[in-house]
């Protein structure tokens, strides 16, 4: 099953500078990103961000996956 | 007619249109139900599509938009998000807007 934990070093290691903050309970997630990269973007295209750091494993082993996308600027950083 | 021409004429006619798990009376996950109760608190008048009805559209679905997930929300066509950008847009005030003009 997966873990917070892996999703979390999934997107660490997909979105160059990024922090992800992620809990859940192996099928549903609930994730804050901050990205220096999110800037000048919209929403739209930094969930895809995430989505694509994700790849294949959204499709398997993540059902589903809310989340909350910031630079650090709105992280307060 | 293939899934991606089924969908560009799903979203081509009606203006505000919804993939979602499920019908808007009896949505089968918790993120289209949310979903729905987002474009219920808008007043929006919305055509659906029950994805678990269809493998085809469920898959195509997500090529469409390059999207993985679903409930996804279509306005005049156009993608707008998932079920957290649609709550983000309705906290705004921004969906209701974007409903409005649609």
């Amino acid at each position: 099953m997966v873990s917070p934990e892996d999703i979390k070093n999934w997107i660490e290691a997909g979105l160059a500078g990024s922090t992800a903050t992620v809990d859940g309970d192996g099928h549903h997630f609930e994730a804050v990103i901050i990205c220096p990269d999110f800037a000048g973007k919209s929403m739209i295209q930094q969930h895809q961000m995430v989505y694509g750091a994700l790849g294949d494993k959204m499709k398997a082993e993540i059902h589903a996956l809310s989340m909350k996308t910031l630079t650090p600027e709105q992280a307060g950083a | 007619m293939s899934a991606q021409d089924q969908i560009k004429e799903q979203v081509s006619g009606n203006k505000v249109m919804l993939y979602m798990k499920g019908t808007p009376q009896f949505p089968q996950c918790g993120f289209s139900g949310q979903a729905v109760q987002v474009l219920k608190a808008c007043n929006a008048e919305f055509g659906s599509f029950d994805v678990l009805s269809d493998e085809s559209i469920r898959q195509g679905i997500k090529e469409f938009a390059n999207w993985p997930t679903i409930p996804q929300l279509y306005i005049n066509g156009e993608f707008v998000g998932g079920c957290d950008i649609m709550i983000e847009l309705y906290q705004s005030g921004e969906l209701q807007k974007m409903i409005d003009a649609a």
